[in-house]
């Protein structure tokens, strides 16, 4: 259920872009949410949808999930995540705390565990429409 | 593109009077065992406390306290569970007895992450145990936690108090107040680093003896509280929550 924290960061974040934009009222927002954050979408769509303030009565909030993608920063392989290949436990962790993702998951090809997640991590604000 | 999370940090900790962050220049300085005695004292003395291991690739303040097979409870984010008198929060609750090589971004990426989901409620002190050094841990809470102030933990050692004036000089810089300095593990009756100390302009909050009982009493919370560095950590605590104006519940 921490969707609904990270739910709550969105409604934040849009709040402060859209009074330092001037917006009345909110007609859209754009957010990309990475693969890695394994999050149960429609947790979070509900807790946007609980968390609206007045502002953003009428705004669709339009979420887009990006794929986990993995470099080896041993060897340069590129590799995507692939949740069926997580056990149960790490996957729990890794929806909580996605860095835990390098106590996990090793490089497929030299099993190293030092790589970089070039997509597909974190919650980003793309885009606050809105009239003003 | 701007990440949210971080416009949801201050609302997280609107209920947290103050934030000690448990520093030092230099790692094996003893600032965990610092750190973690002194949110128990504090909470013994009958504040709310938190006690929050930052230290992500080396955690152990939960070693320090005995700490295992506890989670946080999720309630629209994560609630630190309480322990010993603490609301306790690590890494290791996910990370587990698993290496946890992480970079700095990595670093970075799960401060906000844990910072933006943790509900910490009502606390009188978040004590925070710092990773060593002035790195990105150290960089990004500056940036993230508008309250936070440092205590800096050194030894009497020269190599420990050089790095110690150069995260004083950092936090001087960046207007970060500096409740003061403790001298961990002294040996001598030295006032070097006293003096040291008073020349950087801070406070010196005392000295802490090298006490071989600490080692036998990682992992047993009363032990520790018998130890001689839990006995100056009260007068630490006393000086701290003086300094910082707090009454006493």
């Amino acid at each position: 259920m921490h969707e609904w924290a990270l739910a709550e960061a969105v409604v934040a974040a849009a709040s402060q872009t859209a009074e330092k934009e001037g917006l009345a009222e909110v007609t859209e927002v754009r957010v990309k949410v990475g693969e890695l954050q394994q999050i149960e979408l429609d947790i979070f769509e509900f807790a946007l949808s609980q968390l609206k303030t007045d502002r953003f009565r009428n705004a669709k909030f339009k979420i887009e999930i990006a794929k986990a993608e993995l470099k080896c920063r041993a060897c340069g392989h590129d590799w995507a995540f692939d949740r069926e290949k997580v056990d149960e436990n790490a996957a729990e962790a890794m929806h909580f705390v996605p860095e835990v993702a390098h106590a996990y998951i090793k490089c497929p090809k030299c099993g190293s565990p030092d790589f970089a997640v070039t997509e597909g991590r974190g919650v980003w604000l793309q885009t606050v429409k809105g009239v003003k | 593109m701007t990440d949210p999370r971080i416009s949801v940090i201050s609302e997280r900790l609107k209920e947290v009077n103050r934030v000690i962050a448990v520093s030092s220049g230099k790692g094996g300085v003893g600032k965990s065992l610092v750190a973690s005695t002194l949110a128990l004292t504090l909470a013994k003395k009958g504040f709310k406390v938190g006690l929050f291991d930052l230290d992500f690739t080396s955690p152990s303040t939960h070693t320090i306290l005995g700490i295992r097979g506890i989670q946080p409870k999720e309630d629209k984010g994560i609630v630190p569970p309480s322990v010993h008198g603490l609301k306790y929060m690590s890494i290791v609750y996910y990370s587990g007895e698993e290496a946890t090589p992480l970079r700095g971004l990595d670093v970075s990426n799960a401060l906000i992450e844990l910072l933006a989901i943790t509900r910490w409620s009502e606390l009188d002190f978040l004590v925070l145990d710092m990773p060593p050094g002035i790195g990105d841990a150290t960089l990004d809470l500056v940036r993230l936690i508008e309250k936070i102030e440092f205590l800096i933990v050194t030894t009497p050692s020269r190599l420990a108090f050089e790095t110690v004036r150069k995260l004083a000089g950092l936090l001087k810089e960046l207007g970060v107040p500096v409740v003061g300095v403790v001298e961990n593990m002294k040996m001598n009756l030295s006032k070097t680093i006293q003096q040291q100390t008073r020349k950087l302009d801070l406070a010196y909050l005392g000295a802490i003896p090298y006490d071989t009982k600490v080692e036998q009493a990682i992992g047993n919370v009363n032990k520790l509280l018998n130890t001689v560095l839990a006995d100056k950590a009260k007068n630490l605590a006393t000086k701290i929550v003086s300094k910082l104006c707090i009454n006493k519940p």
